[in-house]
């Protein structure tokens, strides 16, 4: 099981997020979830909620967000279920952050796929750019995590930030997005290899080479 | 004799590597949402039988007969229960890279798949479970529903057939554990994946109580292809009871990684010539290759080269097909070190229900790091062998099986690198380490 959070000091995290409620935009984007659940089981849209509202909790603080607990309260209330159902939820997953984190949150998978191109190598750059799993550098910048196997092996090693993912990295790479973020730029996503577009074999498909330059319909060669 | 490799226009997912827009109006010029009243119209038996003819097994890993999962859903509801279609897109399985190309770049095979299976089943709705990471696709799988609710082909009348369905898309938010179907089930309840006993099966007592089908993205989004083409089309790739073609993630120690549509049964070494230009260092590097993604043993170079790529097969080495997750190890790697970052993937990601798995991925993965140093005694291999059997089999699900066949299949295969690591760690020789 993965290891807990060291949650925040409750009558601070009370006092700032006491008042907590969605905004209109997001309030409408709670009903739409709701919506896709039958009547009764609105429950069921207490993980797109919790994630709607960490979104919003980092809107407010320039970073990636967290759950307080005050806004765990709040979702479970509009939900119509007992707090410690949904905070159950919260510490269950691991995307859930009940703590706070940094303006970009540094996902590096370690799995073996990962662990087998070169994980290592990003993990140094990181630690190279000072920073340490499980924190948030000083300046409120990056938070590091190791995190397991995140479904992009036919491009590893990679790291998850915020959104985004960046594959085929490697410690210059890496080091080169983490200069870009710091300085306010926007790194490309994806694969980092020039030349390859996903996860088609590096330097050009092996098959489906009509692809490549036009929407082809094979149906006529059916 | 030569692997007859698949042709382009046999390949079902054109569209894998996104070099052309996942848009409905791109898909169906390659061929998605062509009259799919007609499939409909076909009712519900004869799409089954179909998909039993065409030899379909489930891509999610376990690759049990998807026409006949289908089939086990009740033909018509007696208390009013409705039914439903949970579509597995939790990919979290280590190796396993294939899903997430089908969602961002054929999301429209899936929806419609989703509508033609969901019909057969007679559901109202299918809920679409994409695991929390993949942010970026679930934003496109959306943005596909949401076209394909404007285009009337999915709702009410969907694709003008006089059936109702709704595709809904659920994400996840960072739990393996929620890829096994009953966890999914819970966690699409709002609760934590933790997994169900069975029975009462999903067929009976699935989502919010109701017969409900999961199946995974790879085997709902090949459903309207192989309609289309029929069931002997499909069935004429790969070998008796193999059938069909089949998406092959390869990662790892080969010079080009990558995801691949292929006939299933292709052999291991051609798999690799064709599309991975071969082995990091050449055959002779090749060390090792967990061919089914982590959960399954992994095989020795020199019997998993000729080995062809299929359920039986791979079986056949000690392994399994799994979701055809090959990660291939040539001899630089620290297999002991590979294993062992997999028992703690599986430490990690136990959900913590039942003891075996809570206290046994921990002590496992623990004792596996003192093997990989060589902190250890001689006998505990076979401590470490007989837990991982404690484990395996005393668990609701197979999560426990999971952190003990890497161990088992390293152990078996690898059991002299391990001897030597404690014996050069101790500084002395076999004797003196084994008092």
């Amino acid at each position: 099981m993965a290891d807990a959070a060291h949650i925040p000091d409750e009558a601070e995290t009370r006092a700032r997020w006491g008042g907590f409620a969605f905004t209109d935009e997001n309030l409408a984007k709670a009903k739409t979830f709701i919506s896709r659940y039958p009547e009764g089981r609105q429950r069921s849209a207490v993980m797109p909620l919790l994630d709607l509202a960490q979104r919003q909790v980092g809107a407010d603080t320039q970073t990636q967000g967290w759950l307080p607990v005050p806004v765990i309260e709040y979702v479970a209330a509009m939900l119509d279920m007992p707090y410690i159902r949904a905070y159950e939820v919260a510490s269950f997953y691991t995307m859930y952050n009940l703590a706070p984190v940094g303006r970009f949150h540094v996902q590096v998978c370690g799995t073996t796929p990962c662990l087998l191109r070169g994980s290592d190598d990003v993990m140094a750059a990181c630690a190279n750019k000072g920073l340490v799993k499980g924190k948030t550098t000083p300046d409120g910048l990056f938070t590091l995590t190791e995190v397991e196997c995140m479904g992009n092996c036919a491009n590893a090693p990679m790291v998850q930030i915020n959104d985004d993912n960046f594959e085929d990295l490697d410690y210059d790479i890496t080091t080169r997005i983490l200069e870009a973020l710091a300085a306010g730029e926007s790194p490309k996503a994806g694969t980092q290899i020039a030349g390859r577009h996903t996860s088609e074999p590096e330097g050009g498909p092996t098959s489906l080479k009509a692809m490549v330059d036009a929407n082809h319909d094979y149906r006529g060669e059916w | 004799m030569s692997f007859d490799f698949l042709s382009d226009k046999d390949r079902i997912f054109t569209n894998v590597y996104g070099f052309q827009p996942w848009n409905l109006k791109a898909a169906e010029a390659r061929g998605d949402w062509d009259n799919t009243k007609d499939l409909i119209a076909w009712g519900q038996d004869k799409i089954i039988d179909e998909m039993k003819a065409s030899g379909l097994r489930g891509r999610g890993g376990a690759g049990f007969p998807t026409g006949m999962k289908w089939s086990f859903m009740p033909k018509e509801s007696k208390d009013g229960r409705p039914s439903f279609l949970v579509i597995n897109a939790d990919e979290s399985e280590p190796g396993s890279c294939k899903d997430r190309e089908i969602l961002r770049h054929d999301p429209h095979k899936l929806i419609e798949g989703a509508l033609i299976a969901g019909f057969a089943m007679r559901a109202r709705a299918a809920y679409i479970y994409v695991r929390g990471e993949y942010i970026r696709e679930a934003e496109v799988l959306q943005a596909a529903v949401d076209e394909a609710y404007e285009a009337g082909l999915i709702g009410k009348n969907a694709s003008k057939s006089g059936y109702d369905f709704d595709v809904f898309v659920h994400r996840g938010a960072g739990a393996y554990i929620c890829g096994e179907e009953t966890a999914m089930i819970e966690s699409l309840e709002g609760k934590k994946g933790q997994p169900r006993l069975k029975p009462p099966f999903p067929a009976g007592a699935g989502l919010y109580g109701c017969p409900t089908t999961v199946n995974n993205v790879e085997s709902i989004a090949v459903v309207p292809t192989i309609l289309r083409r029929g069931a002997a089309w499909f069935a004429s790739f790969g070998r008796e009871n193999n059938k069909g073609t089949k998406l092959f993630q390869i990662s790892g120690h080969v010079d080009k990684p990558c995801v691949v549509e292929e006939a299933m049964s292709i052999p291991f070494r051609d798999l690799i010539e064709k599309h991975c230009g071969g082995i990091r260092g050449g055959w002779d590097n090749l060390l090792a290759v967990i061919p089914g993604g982590s959960s399954v043993p992994l095989v020795p170079a020199a019997q998993i080269m000729d080995a062809p790529m299929d359920f039986d097969g791979l079986k056949e080495v000690g392994s399994g097909l799994g979701t055809a997750a090959v990660i291939v190890m040539d001899k630089s790697t620290d297999i002991v070190q590979a294993i062992s970052r997999l028992s703690y993937f599986y430490k990690h990601e136990s959900c913590g229900q039942c003891t075996p798995c809570r206290e046994g991925t921990g002590w496992m993965w623990r004792v596996m790091e003192r093997m990989r140093t060589g902190d250890a005694d001689i006998s505990e291999i076979d401590t470490l062998y007989e837990v991982t059997k404690q484990v395996e089999g005393h668990t609701i699900c197979a999560l426990g099986d999971a952190a003990a066949w890497p161990i088992q299949g390293l152990i078996k295969h690898f059991r002299p690198e391990m001897e030597r690591r404690i014996v050069e760690k101790q500084g002395g020789g076999l004797m003196e380490a084994a008092e």
